[in-house]
């Protein structure tokens, strides 16, 4: 097989790769390889000695919610003396947002893929604000994790189970028509999910005030539906992951201190790292570039999937991150035609006159033409616990792609 | 009686107005009576079942994209449904975004699918490679870079050649197609003259001076100024020839090249030579044969060239000559009696038979190795000092040609044989006595030859000049007066080469309207919106930013 063949299954499996929201369950039932004293982290493997400030504060946070420790203190010296294991989202077909921090006793979702059969999961969304996934760890950011737990994810589970699930692709080929870009912008997505689970939802809480409670959040929040939508593009991916000779890039992802990226054709523990960059962006206020933490989160498993900054034309209300006009977003996108294999059969964008969105890197195409994928990316606080400060643009380190081909090379002795 | 079939794609959302158009698209397909194309939620699926669209057996759930045709035959509708990709993915345009500039050449030919032409002025070492990409894509090249290795070149060109593309260059400093400058060129007027042209400034100087005279030009073709070397023995020139030959818009062509190899230049005057249409050849500091053999003009300078192409551009060209056309590619035997008539002829020839020898050779390379064995295309003397130990000579004594008559006549190979008759006082008194009736037997044997006579003397001569052209015209000889008529005659003969087995370059690449792709300096990309061609600039930088190891693993990961 030709590297075009094997490049050309691997994106039609990632476009092929049907994904369904069949459920939310408890991460120690579902995710494979989860225990009591693992914590899964986003990106690519890290050891506690270099983890960043927010990434840190998810480990203690997620430890005081699963009483593993009382304080901080305490998790500090049991993480040091090798009480808790770590490991990559990654690795256990998990993503999560910023720190992408996921332990046994939490809820997540689990997404399908009926055409392949491969299944991926994702925590639930805190919104925003001073929450775990940007290293917030303080009495609160506990309590709300505990009701989102027992309250929301419970209904989640029971509406679900009630239903024959959720069409994430369809959900997402929707929003791409409503202004999202599936990353940065899931307004649309998570208002379209709303609606579909309200119905749901209302058939299985009885309390008509715990109801109202578990729809406000679910629509007050305009980034619910990310972690679904990523665990679907975690299923598009995986689904494209492990093709022999292919040279697409099946996994981009941050831990907060390095951005790692892998490559279908090369193996699923071969991670190429290098340091992550700063994002450049837009602050809120109080906050500066200064403030600002290493590129950070499993998210970008959107763009790897073909949505995100590659659809960046979709969403014209975002344009600021970009420049500025709505010619800046249809040239983001048209760039990444450039570094892409194919055009995505369902995800279209009205303003480039239907045109698939650019799916599937090309590891070749990255280092030969020396463009990065463009990432659309939110901003934590390089400090623990003080959540999330702007929103902006951050490309990977062309170096892990160029180290990328030369580990190809090795492997198929080129 | 009708038949509907239907499709149902699971999770595939397309927004309503896409669908309506999908809708309506197909209800247009042949035989199609209806269509419907919805989301199929349960009000669509009713608005189907109102419109008789809705088979009982459709099974399908509100995420699904739901496709039904209902046409006069099954077959119809299956057609339809074939259809449904391509209409999805049609679009309207090719969203060309002049603010956007691509990086590389694929991204360029998404974005200007209609360019024809792809202008490569990248550095030498790139250009090869980036050129190879443009015919991958099926465009033609201008390829302005120079330093591209000639083994480069000659690939270029040969899969140029295959796909019908034409390379013009490597150096090829100017071009003119269908009214648009590239690289270097002098605004002139369109017109009727076209150009091929394998030196940059020769080509302006030639088409300059055609504007200034009044005339314009149709299109100014480069080839590179290795072109007509012998080792890429003139590919992209004869392609160039071939295509203003099929052009109806050019009345006149102009061959204008630095010194050719004597081989190439053979091949492309024999290839002018089928033009059908005045072809000015001006091969610069090569000896002209003739100022003219047949459509053939041979100019002395560019501005001559110049001057030649805009009076022909009026003239209507006529052409001496028999019907019979023996095999272009046999031999050619001249048997003289007359020394300057053999020199003559050869040096007329010299364009257009190749190899070519003889005993009394213009040049050392073209001397003939045994004066008794014939080679190749031959000319000889019989006249020589070589012949005439123990000799009457030749315009005495008929003898030695007749015995050399038949010996090449033998030849299976020798498809034309020319001899020469040279009356007056002190001649033979009647040669064709002797002659006529031998090239009557010759010709009865071997009825794919032709003899030619050429005929010198006058009505007051002895011999009766009008009896001898009798005899030799009854023994199915075709007769000359003059040297330069026999020429012309044979060089058209021995040009009639066979159709190329090349795909022909469709002439649409000259007369659609010029949209090019830019790869390379920015002043050629500005220069063609100056003439407000339609135009892309490729941000082109060297593979891996110029890293050699890694281009050269991508380089090996090209498939």
């Amino acid at each position: 097989m030709s590297i075009e063949q094997a490049n050309n299954t691997a994106v039609n499996r990632m476009m092929e790769a049907r994904p369904i929201l069949k459920g939310v369950a408890l991460a120690r039932d579902v995710i494979p390889g989860m225990k009591d004293n693992l914590i899964l982290h986003a990106g690519p493997p890290i050891e506690w000695e270099r983890m960043s400030g927010p990434l840190r504060g998810a480990t203690i946070g997620a430890m005081l919610f699963e009483g593993l420790a009382k304080n901080e203190t305490e998790a500090i010296s049991m993480v040091e003396s090798g009480e808790i294991e770590f490991d990559a989202c990654h690795h256990h077909d998990t993503v999560g947002p910023m720190a992408g921090v996921t332990s046994a006793s939490m809820k997540v979702y689990v997404v399908e893929n009926v055409e392949h059969g491969n299944k991926a999961y994702s925590n639930l969304n805190e919104g925003y604000g001073k929450v775990l996934r940007y290293g917030a760890y303080s009495k609160e950011v506990i309590k709300k994790l505990h009701w989102m737990n027992d309250v929301l994810g419970t209904a989640l589970a029971e509406a679900l189970a009630r239903s024959d699930g959720i069409d994430i692709r369809a959900l997402i080929a929707e929003a791409l028509h409503m202004g999202d870009e599936g990353h940065n912008r899931n307004k649309a997505g998570s208002l379209l999910y709303l609606k579909s689970i309200s119905p749901l939802i209302a058939r299985v809480v009885k309390d008509n005030s715990v109801l109202s409670e578990v729809l406000a959040f679910i629509g007050d929040n305009a980034l619910s539906v990310l972690n679904p939508v990523m665990a679907a593009c975690k299923v598009m991916t995986d689904a494209a992951h492990g093709i022999e000779k292919s040279t697409i890039v099946t996994t981009m992802a941050r831990n907060g201190t390095d951005f790692g990226i892998r490559v279908s054709g090369l193996g699923d523990k071969e991670w190429f790292t290098a340091p992550a960059e700063i994002p450049v962006g837009l602050f809120f206020s109080g906050f500066t570039q200064e403030d600002a933490n290493l590129d950070i989160g499993d998210s970008t498993i959107t763009e790897t999937a073909g949505i995100g900054g590659f659809a960046m034309a979709s969403a014209p209300a975002i344009v600021t991150f970009v420049g500025g006009s709505p010619q800046d977003a249809l040239n983001a996108t048209l760039e990444m035609y450039e570094i892409t294999f194919g055009e995505n059969k369902y995800f279209t964008m009205p303003s480039l006159d239907f045109r698939g969105t650019p799916t599937g890197i090309d590891i070749r195409k990255v280092v030969e033409l020396g463009i990065t994928p463009r990432i659309n990316t939110g901003i934590a606080h390089k400090d623990a616990g003080v959540g999330q400060v702007g929103a902006g643009l951050v490309r990977p380190p062309l170096a892990i792609f160029e180290q990328a081909i030369i580990a190809y090379a090795e492997k198929y002795n080129l | 009686m009708s038949e509907t079939e239907f499709e149902i794609r699971k999770g595939a959302y397309y927004d309503s107005v896409v669908l309506m158009r999908l809708q309506r698209d197909l209800a247009a397909l042949p035989g199609v009576i209806d269509a419907g194309v919805v989301m199929a939620t349960a009000a669509n699926r009713e608005l189907l079942s109102v419109n008789d669209l809705l088979p009982g057996s459709v099974n399908s759930s509100p995420d699904d994209l739901l496709i039904v045709v209902k046409a006069d035959s099954k077959n119809s509708a299956t057609n339809a449904l074939g259809n449904v990709d391509e209409l999805l993915s049609r679009r309207k345009s090719s969203g060309v975004s002049e603010d956007f500039r691509p990086h590389s050449l694929n991204a360029a030919v998404n974005q200007l699918p209609e360019a024809n032409w792809v202008l490569v002025s990248v550095p030498g070492r790139y250009a090869a490679s980036v050129a190879r990409e443009a015919l991958d894509f099926g465009k033609h090249v201008f390829l302005y870079s120079d330093n591209v290795s000639l083994e480069d070149e000659i690939a270029l060109k040969k899969t140029a050649r295959e796909k019908g593309l034409l390379v013009m260059g490597p150096d090829c400093g100017t071009a003119i197609i269908n009214g648009i400058g590239l690289g270097f060129a002098n605004r002139v007027r369109r017109g009727q003259i076209g150009l091929v042209g394998a030196s940059g400034t020769g080509t302006q100087a030639v088409t300059s001076h055609v504007h200034a005279l009044g005339g314009g030009i149709s299109h100014a073709i480069g080839t590179g100024g290795r072109d007509l070397n012998a080792d890429v023995n003139a590919i992209t020139a004869h392609q160039a020839l071939d295509l203003l030959k099929n052009d109806p818009g050019t009345k006149v062509i102009v061959l204008v090249s630095k010194p050719p190899s004597s081989e190439v230049a053979t091949k492309l005057i024999s290839a002018a030579q089928n033009a059908n249409k005045p072809v000015v050849v001006y091969f610069i500091g090569y000896p002209a044969p003739a100022r003219k053999i047949g459509y053939i003009h041979f100019a002395i300078s560019l501005s001559e060239a110049a001057d030649i192409a805009v009076e022909l551009i009026n003239s209507n060209l006529k052409l001496a000559g028999g019907d019979k056309l023996p095999n272009p590619n046999s031999y050619f035997r001249g048997l003289f009696s007359g020394g300057t008539l053999a020199y003559e002829t050869l040096l007329g020839l010299q364009a257009s038979l190749s190899p070519i020898y003889s005993n009394a050779p213009i040049y050392a390379h073209q001397t003939l190795k045994d004066p008794l064995k014939s080679e190749s295309h031959t000319i000889i003397d019989l006249g020589d000092e070589y012949f005439m130990v123990g000799r009457l000579h030749p315009m005495l004594d008929n003898d030695l040609r007749i015995r050399r008559l038949k010996q090449e006549a033998a030849d299976p190979e020798v498809g034309m044989i020319l001899l020469d008759i040279v009356l007056g006082d002190g001649s033979h008194p009647d040669p064709t006595s002797e002659l006529a009736p031998v090239i009557k037997d010759i010709l009865r044997e071997r009825t794919d030859l032709t003899i030619l006579a050429l005929v010198i003397g006058t009505d007051e001569d002895p011999q009766d000049i009008q009896l001898q052209i009798d005899r030799l015209e009854e023994a199915n000889s075709v007769v000359f007066r003059s040297v330069t008529e026999v020429v012309e005659y044979i060089s058209l003969i021995f040009s009639t080469h066979k159709s190329s087995q090349f795909p022909a370059i469709a002439l649409d690449s000259l007369t659609q309207e010029f949209t090019a792709i830019n790869v390379g300096l920015e002043t050629f990309y500005e220069s063609l919106k100056l003439q407000d061609a339609q135009a892309i600039h490729v941000e082109w930088r060297p593979p891996a930013g110029g890293d050699e190891k890694l281009a050269s693993l991508l380089a090996r990961m090209k498939n």
